[in-house]
């Protein structure tokens, strides 16, 4: 079956709906200093998809992700979100748009539980002020009891009950990298980042791991970018992969047109200089 | 065996959420709470009250407030003995333009009127962290104090350089000035600390003190979260100065009724405020009640144990106190660096098991 994955939105072969463009890169282009890290590089995310961004050590990944989430600001070129264009600004302000994230080192609040971590997510869902948590009464402790049980939803859906009030710190690699990925899943996102979700874990953390990133796909609509190494999780997963080589793009399409493409296998397995 | 959660199921997010979980440590808590309000004051009396109880609730009031800007918000502050001064000072002017207006409001206008200079004295700490952010509040505590010394219309012109706390009632009870009786002096106190407690414990269990802590374990995550930084680290120093305010104008009006800036809130009282949230547990509410009692007992014990039990001659047992106190702090730190509070919490997670440990 052949789909135009040009039109507004289409279906995919395992019956997921791919809606419009979500997030949209043109031309970016980031320097540090004398090395440029990402060189004038463009393209899209769609609604609902799963979008790898894929290459080599070095090759701009992570800067490209720190882009996205405002934490860097590219010298040249336009972020585009929901179809307006992105004003320079802070991360917080990034976050409070939509956009959740994941890191390569986790960056959790170790001295916190697991359950405070995932409802920091969801701090843009609470606007309650100083005075009224000081009391703790009406609007504070209503919202407070609302979004628990939003976490807890989380907390179900990633198998991490038993944890729940145990400090971050204490936990073993493989559960703090779920605990991250459900503060990322708590905050909502419409866009959620994951920057190397399976770095450093065995093959059944693996596939948990993958398993939770379909079903989060698949239950809530979650539109996902994800930086990964395993090609083979990869190409699994994804609607569609980019890849990136010193800071350029050398390849985008699906993971068939990707695995096919001369440039990406240069990259990845080398080429001889004759 | 009675100590545990067995059998105490929750069935609402609220009875879970709550500060006690535990039964028996709810039944404890009230029963501290009765025991503070309805039975001490009958019985204390000028001793206890100014060498244990006053002091104990001013400084854990004090400790308090640092505790949410260093133990929760991880931004270090030597400027707490400064923050009191301005506490004292903004009351002492206060009850002398404004006698009609009840006591009550003085203090928390001053809390009101330090959470302000707090916030301008922490506005650095948007560009530096650690040890340079301490040596920027010890320029405020330094500051501070000698703006209070050198400027006579804080202290009123007084030829003394002093500032004496006029009589002051609340409910037609003094508390205020040299004819204040002993109950009156420990109430007020108590009160103050009771519901400045429960407003700490409120802010740092909810949002705000996610945002806190989120900033102190990983600021950059907290950031990209969504937490504003600059408005987590003001409101920071904000309510830690406000309360830090409160214990500095408490500390005057009541307890010590008349002070000099550079004696009564010099350096060594951010110091002292410092051992206790350190040796009390940074990031715990109970720490901060645990090192205030642990750094206000503690000479007090050594002195009723030297002079009063062994017979040695004052000045001598003063020196050793100096030396014993040190000590002590030094060896609990090695032991146990995370405070009282870790400690107690040990104990509990012990008694939770107790008499069968698995």
């Amino acid at each position: 079956m052949t789909t135009d994955m040009n039109a507004d939105s289409y279906v995919t072969e395992d019956g997921r709906t791919i809606g419009p463009v979500v997030m949209d890169l043109k031309n970016i282009t980031l320097r540090f200093g004398g090395v440029v890290a990402i060189k004038d590089i463009s393209f899209d995310i769609r609604e609902g998809e799963i979008r790898a961004i894929i290459g080599p050590n070095g090759a701009g990944k992570s800067s490209m992700l720190n882009v996205i989430s405002g934490f860097y600001k590219p010298q040249e070129g336009e972020v585009w979100f929901r179809g307006s264009k992105r004003p320079q600004m802070r991360p917080y302000q990034v976050a409070r748009q939509g956009l959740a994230r994941t890191f390569q080192n986790i960056a959790l609040f170790d001295g916190m539980t697991v359950l405070d971590n995932i409802m920091t997510g969801r701090l843009n869902k609470m606007n309650s002020n100083l005075l009224q948590q000081a009391i703790w009464k009406g609007k504070a402790e209503k919202e407070e009891l609302e979004n628990r049980e939003a976490c807890e939803k989380v907390i179900d859906f990633l198998e991490i009950q038993h944890i729940r009030k145990t400090p971050v710190g204490r936990l073993p690699y493989g559960l703090k990298k779920r605990v991250e990925l459900a503060r990322a899943l708590a905050a909502e996102p419409s866009l959620l980042l994951l920057d190397e979700p399976m770095a450093g874990m065995n093959v059944e953390e693996k596939e948990d791991m993958s398993r939770f990133i379909l079903d989060m796909n698949d239950e809530f609509g979650t539109t996902i970018a994800l930086i990964e190494h395993d090609m083979g999780v990869v190409m699994d997963l994804s609607d569609r992969v980019v890849v990136m080589d010193y800071g350029k793009k050398i390849g985008d399409g699906t993971p068939d047109e990707v695995r096919n493409n001369q440039d990406v296998i240069d990259a990845y397995l080398g080429v001889s200089h004759d | 065996m009675f100590y545990r959660e067995a059998g105490d199921f929750k069935t609402s997010y609220r009875d879970d959420n709550q500060t006690f979980p535990i039964r028996l440590d709810r039944a404890g808590y009230w029963i501290v709470l009765f025991v503070a309000f309805c039975v001490i004051p009958f019985f204390v009396n000028d001793y206890w009250v100014n060498s244990i109880f006053a002091p104990f609730f001013i400084y854990a009031i004090a400790a308090l407030g640092l505790n949410i800007l260093t133990g929760y918000a991880g931004q270090v502050s030597l400027g707490t003995g400064g923050f009191m001064a301005v506490g004292a000072y903004s009351v002492y002017k206060l009850m002398v333009a404004f006698p009609d207006i009840n006591i009550v409001f003085h203090v928390l206008i001053a809390g009101g009127i330090t959470a302000a200079v707090g916030v301008a004295f922490g506005l650095p700490s948007l560009r530096i962290k650690g040890f340079y952010l301490a040596v920027a509040t010890l320029a405020a505590q330094f500051f501070l104090v000698w703006l209070f010394n050198k400027v006579a219309w804080f202290y009123n012109y007084s030829a003394s350089g002093q500032i004496n706390a006029p009589e002051r009632s609340v409910l037609g009870v003094v508390v205020t000035g040299p004819n204040t009786e002993a109950w009156a002096k420990y109430m007020i106190c108590l009160v103050f600390l009771v519901v400045l407690a429960w407003v700490a414990r409120n802010l740092t269990r909810g949002m705000t003190g996610r945002k806190w802590m989120g900033i102190r374990d990983m600021d950059i995550a907290a950031e990209i979260i969504g937490v504003n930084p600059l408005m987590a680290k003001m409101s920071a120093f904000a309510v830690s100065s406000f309360f830090v305010g409160v214990a500095g104008a408490l500390f005057f009006a009541v307890y010590l009724g008349a002070a000099e800036a550079g004696e009564s809130f010099g350096i060594t009282k951010s110091f002292l405020v410092l051992f206790m949230i350190i040796i009390g547990g940074l990031g715990s509410i109970f720490g901060s009640f645990a090192g205030a009692a642990f750094m206000v007992l503690m000479p007090v014990i050594l002195k009723n144990l030297l002079v009063g039990t062994m017979g040695w001659p004052t000045e001598i047992a003063a020196e050793l106190e100096f030396i014993i106190v040190g000590g002590l702090i030094v060896i609990f730190l090695i032991l146990e660096p995370h405070g009282l509070a870790q400690l107690w919490r040990l104990t509990k997670e012990k008694l939770r098991l107790w008499p069968f440990p698995h």
